[in-house]
């Protein structure tokens, strides 16, 4: 068990190093440094400086030294805490990023909140019993729920609840500090894109516990079905869905940059779009980071859960 | 003298359906939509007519398909949905549409009627026809769509041979290649890709390969670890034919079958990905008509009630096309578990 978890987080490590390596090597160029130029300094200073002072000032940022030295300088100073600085909003890269990712947060926080439930609920709903009418209704609301992209059903919501019904805010910048009220239609949207999938998934799961000899055996027994359900067949048809729903977190990172721009929520991935748009290098590199970091994390939780819930793995 | 019984030979559809014939039309489709897409600028006058073989072959083609899947009621659903928009975009130079890109008279609302003319689905902003773009709006999504989940095939399942059957340095060399791709959330990957190389429909196919070919790439190392154990893989070996040999004409044909549902799904995905791309500003550029461009374009302008059609059509639209990807792959994974 401890050899599995090292060897996960070597392995995270090494991921890590090289995903920031290439980050890194591919915003390198003689381009991107122009371009730091000109936003610190300004356009006008940029074009008026001497081939002498432009170097100077490369010298003075650290740019002149060997590609590795940038990078370890690079590595160092994000490790120490420094991200760097937007141009574009005028702070320093870690606390920006920090506000917007607890934003975000909070967004994926209800989203689990609402979505594993509603999935498990569902998915054990259908593959309880293979094939009836509950279970086909229950897959086709899955299938027809992810179909819809998240731009679509975020329209869709928008044009029934906030334009048609007025119920709800159109927009989630929360400009007058935080509401309930504009968080409903993000979270909805990321909920109904997501949870069939999560939900198709249980139902595979608890459909092949329950064709099992072990269940036929309990329900032959005359156990009182509801019992068998929950006692016997949850036990082991929740395993995969929890490494699924640990999983989700780095499917969550991507679908949040459409969400957030739509209903102009200020999180991470709208953080991240507009840094890209804009463009803000220093930003799409600290963010691309995290975002790689939090979906490596998940990936060990996912892998280290599974092994622990799951004795045959624990044990073998 | 004996009345010699005229042999009826199998008849036309069966001697259609079969792999050459379907892949011609295929072909046959597929090369002129490219072809009007990506070079119809260079085409000059001669475009106008590039399109017009596409269009018995799109219907020849759904025929062949409803008949193969007759078993399966959501494939030939989920086939209906594809093949509609196919038919749209081959034949939207034919059909009776305003021009997509001409503005005429702003904000007029659906089935309304202005001057001589009859707005079905009515205007944008900017007093664009909106039933022509949204027609004229699956072209892009559909070329660019189909060619960037080709080409991540084409390199993910190359990849995933050699890493399967090679085994070894190389395959510890992909693996984690593979990985280091995969623990970059797929968005994030599409916006630090399409950042670095700018907006365009070719880059696109870049970013769709980085983000599809390792997920791809696995799926085919799995099948081909399992193959390369079988009869008559060792029979290859034992006749000393080269390992490529082997990788192309005995592996790659026998991990066609849950290749192909896969793709179906990864088309979805791909539709997804650039209808959203576009809708951020990275993916396809204005003025061509396109789903992720009108919503876009409406985003700012139509937050209101009475001009809610501009998002709700490119949504409705674009979620067709994607539940007829998703349904296919449905029944014809269905289809393929019956056998």
């Amino acid at each position: 068990m401890l050899k599995l978890i090292l060897r996960r987080l070597v392995q995270m490590v090494l991921i890590m190093a090289v995903s920031s390596l290439l980050l890194f090597a591919i915003f390198d160029t003689p381009e991107f440094k122009k371009r730091l130029a000109v936003q610190e300094l300004g356009g006008f200073a940029v074009s008026a400086l001497t081939e002498e002072s432009y170097k100077s000032w490369l010298a003075g940022r650290g740019l002149d030294v060997p590609f590795h030295q940038r990078y370890l300088n690079w590595v160092g100073n994000i490790l120490s805490g420094d991200f760097g600085f937007s141009y574009e909003k005028n702070r320093p890269v870690g606390p920006l990023l920090a506000d917007r990712l607890a934003n975000t947060g909070i967004l994926a926080f209800f989203v689990f909140a609402l979505m594993i439930p509603l999935s498990l609920i569902l998915g054990i709903l259908a593959g309880m019993k293979e094939g009836s009418l509950q279970d086909r209704s229950i897959s086709f609301i899955s299938v027809f729920t992810t179909s819809i992209p998240e731009i679509a059903s975020a329209i869709l919501l928008t044009v029934i609840f906030a334009l048609g019904l007025g119920w709800l805010p159109v927009k989630s910048a929360m400009i007058g500090g935080f509401s309930f009220r504009e968080l409903v239609l993000p979270v909805l949207t990321l909920v109904i894109y997501d949870f069939g999938y999560v939900a198709r998934m249980t139902r595979a799961s608890m459909a092949e516990v329950m064709t099992s000899q072990y269940i036929r055996t309990a329900i032959l027994k005359g156990l009182p079905y509801r019992r068998v359900v929950m006692r016997h067949a949850l036990r082991n048809a929740l395993i995969a869905p929890f490494t699924l729903i640990v999983l989700q977190l780095n499917w969550l990172l991507s679908g949040v940059v459409v969400v957030e721009v739509f209903f102009e929520y200020n999180g991470f991935g709208k953080l991240l779009l507009e840094a890209a748009l804009f463009p803000d290098v220093e930003v799409v590199q600290a963010c691309t980071l995290v975002a790689v970091a939090v979906a490596v994390l998940s990936q060990i939780i996912s892998d280290i859960g599974y092994t622990f819930l799951n004795p045959r793995i624990r044990f073998a | 003298m004996a009345v010699t019984e005229i042999q009826s030979g199998p008849s036309l559809l069966d001697r259609l359906s079969r792999p050459k014939p379907v892949i011609a039309l295929a072909l046959l489709l597929w090369l002129p939509l490219t072809a009007y897409v990506m070079f119809g600028h260079r085409l000059g006058s001669g475009a106008q007519n590039v399109l017009l073989p596409a269009i018995p072959a799109t219907v020849l083609l759904y025929v062949l398909g409803v008949r193969a899947f007759r078993e399966s009621r959501v494939a030939v659903i989920g086939l209906t949905l594809v093949f509609f928009w196919l038919l749209m975009a081959v034949s939207a130079p034919y059909l009776p549409l305003m021009d997509p890109n001409k503005p005429i008279a702003p904000f007029t609302t659906p089935f309304t009627e202005r001057g001589d003319l009859f707005f079905w689905l009515g205007t944008d902003f900017k007093g664009r026809d909106m039933l022509s773009r949204m027609i004229w709006g699956c072209q892009r999504v559909l070329v660019w769509g189909v060619t960037a989940t080709m080409v991540a095939y084409v390199v993910g399942a190359m990849f995933g041979l050699i890493s399967g059957y090679l085994a070894g340095w190389w395959d510890e060399i992909i693996s984690f290649v593979a990985n280091v791709l995969l623990s970059f959330p797929v968005m994030v990957l599409f916006i630090v890709i399409l950042n670095y190389l700018g907006p365009s429909g070719f880059n696109i196919v870049v970013a769709v390969t980085f983000a599809s070919a390792p997920a791809i790439m696995r799926i085919v190392r799995g099948l081909a670890l399992d193959i390369k154990t079988r009869d008559y893989v060792y029979a290859a070996q034992t006749r000393g034919e080269h390992p490529l040999y082997i990788m192309i004409f005995e592996l790659l044909p026998n991990v066609r079958g849950p290749i192909i549902v896969d793709a179906c799904l990864r088309l979805g995905y791909t539709t997804v990905a650039i209808t959203t791309l576009t809708f951020l500003g990275l993916g396809l550029q204005p003025p061509d008509p396109d789903w992720g461009l009108m919503i876009r374009e409406s985003a700012r302008t139509a937050m209101l009630w009475k001009f809610s059609y501009m998002l709700l059509v490119p949504a409705l639209a674009v979620s067709s096309l994607i539940l007829g990807f998703n349904l296919l792959a449905d029944g014809l994974r269905e289809m393929s578990l019956r056998d």
